[in-house]
């Protein structure tokens, strides 16, 4: 099954989603991830959602619930990348991604990690 | 427009007398357009509409019939564009009748069939006509979409901070399309700060506050801070008493006031030079 | 019209791709495409999650008003709704997470149209219309 690369930089860990992601690589990447925060203390997150073209409610939990458990090993998430036309679609559905912080581009993303240290 | 095979005559008249109808039915339409439209270019688009009018009086199938719609439309189009009323387009067709009907005034015969033949080509006009309205109608819709789309820029106030003057009411259309500008914006400066002036917008009720607080939301979903100014004091009176929180949105009375709350919040203070 | 059938969770994958696909043909804008995808994609979920599974057709088609656009039809032979209005309920700012699918689908598309009984399936039409 193809797993979600999870890259590394620093104290932080990187993911970028270019496929449509079926469910179970979706479940599996929330493991890999508590994994790695552990094993490399990290103390940030960046999921980079700039491939993605659609983030439905399933989607959208699971990037809350990366948030959340992320939390948990006190590391912060942050979602990167939103194109503006899946951000009117979560809107819609009414949903605001709570416990996950946002920002325009990874670069960014980073700046927004390291800034909190 | 059905003619059946018990109306053959007058097909059989017409085809054979084509030539004179034609030119009768072309002198007939250039002495109601003038000088609008060449003879050629009448006499082109009037051959073409006589053989399929012809074709379709014969045949039993609809393929004739079918072009012949096709065709009217397009004249119908074509004559819209070009500024016509659509009374002259369709008188146009109608004068076909006319056409026929001075040769068939003498031959006593044929009356009966003419009677169908002239409902058969009031059809047609009819047709001109619908066509005409249904074009008028896109056009108008076009027109909308663009004021909608010019009554909704994006600015830069600063580096970093771009903000959306509204004027006029906020309904959904509106909404979507300023939250389609902000985010393209956004994408494109990378600004992390965003300013929605309703200065311009007349009332804000409960439907207005929750379209504002679609496009907060959204703005806040590519990482950008979003602050709402322009808070007259009646709408504030409005909004309180009709119990809507902005919870944790910045909200401003002025614009500038908003433009200040953006720069602090970007590390930066204006002071005197 | 090929039935997609929705048994597996990848089948919603499938979904998406022929909406995106039926979509794009019928000259949708890119943040209506989006939407319709995204209802599709509830939706589909729904079916498979709450309806044991079941079925989409995804079909071109043109509104009373004479606008292309796409139509699909899911059904599931699962258990029904009992309590359509709570269903179809929330609020919207409480993006939290259950019974999202298809009230937040309903407010993507502009037709939507939903027949269920308890113990016989349910079935839900959606449309979208090019502007």
């Amino acid at each position: 099954m193809e797993r979600v690369p999870i890259l590394r930089i620093g104290k932080t860990l990187l993911v970028t989603i270019q496929i449509d992601l079926q469910d179970d690589i979706v479940m599996q990447l929330q493991e890999d991830l508590a994994e790695q925060i552990v094993a490399t203390s990290a103390t940030g997150v960046i999921i980079d959602i700039t491939a993605v073209e659609i983030v439905d409610s399933f989607i959208g939990r699971m990037l809350s619930a990366v948030g959340s458990m992320s939390r948990l090993f006190d590391a912060e998430t942050v979602i990167v990348g939103m194109r503006p036309a899946v951000a009117i679609t979560l809107v819609e559905l009414g949903l605001s991604l709570p416990g996950v912080r946002t920002a325009i581009n990874a670069e960014k993303g980073l700046r927004l990690l390291n800034g909190r240290t | 427009m059905q003619l059946d095979s018990g109306h053959g005559k007058i097909a059989d008249f017409i085809r054979a007398n084509q030539a004179k109808v034609l030119d009768r039915w072309g002198e007939l339409v250039q002495a109601a357009v003038g000088s609008r439209i060449s003879a050629q270019e009448i006499h082109r688009e009037l051959e073409e509409i006589f053989d399929l009018v012809v074709r379709s009086m014969s045949d039993a199938d609809e393929s004739a019939r079918g072009e012949l719609r096709a065709v009217l439309g397009e004249l119908s189009r074509s004559r819209a564009r070009n500024g016509f009323n659509p009374t002259e387009t369709a008188m146009g067709v109608f004068s076909l009748k006319d056409a026929v009907y001075e040769l068939v005034a003498d031959a006593p015969d044929l009356a009966g069939e003419y009677v169908d033949f002239a409902r058969m080509v009031d059809d047609l006009g009819l047709l001109t006509f619908e066509t005409y309205t249904a074009a008028r109608e896109q056009i108008i819709a076009d027109q909308a979409e663009f004021m909608l789309e010019l009554s909704t820029p994006v600015v830069r106030l600063w580096d970093g901070i771009i903000a959306v003057p509204l004027v006029g009411t906020l309904d959904s259309a509106r909404t979507q399309l300023v939250m389609e500008k902000m985010l393209n914006a956004l994408v494109d400066t990378g600004a992390e700060h965003a300013v929605l002036d309703i200065t311009g917008v007349p009332t804000v009720d409960t439907e207005v506050a929750q379209h504002l607080l679609k496009a907060v939301m959204a703005v806040r979903l590519l990482g950008a801070e979003c602050t709402i100014s322009g808070i007259r004091p009646q709408i504030a009176h409005t909004i309180v008493s009709l119990g809507i929180e902005f919870g944790d949105i910045a909200t401003k009375a002025t614009l500038a006031d908003a433009l200040a709350y953006a720069l602090g919040r970007s590390g930066l203070r204006v002071g005197p030079a | 019209m090929d039935d997609l059938p929705i048994k597996v969770s990848d089948d919603i994958v499938r979904v998406r791709q022929q909406v995106r696909a039926a979509a794009a043909a019928c000259g949708l804008s890119l943040v209506d495409q989006t939407k319709v995808i995204t209802a599709a994609s509830e939706i589909a979920r729904n079916a498979l999650v709450h309806g044991g599974g079941g079925s989409a057709r995804i079909e071109p088609a043109t509104s009373p008003a004479g606008r292309a656009g796409v139509r699909i039809t899911f059904s599931d032979s699962g258990p029904g709704i009992p309590d359509v209005g709570l269903a179809l309920t929330d609020g919207w700012s409480s993006g939290n997470g259950l019974g999202l699918g298809l009230s937040g689908a309903r407010r993507l598309v502009d037709q939507f149209e939903l027949e269920t009984q308890p113990g016989a399936g349910t079935s839900v039409v959606v449309a979208k219309w090019s502007r």
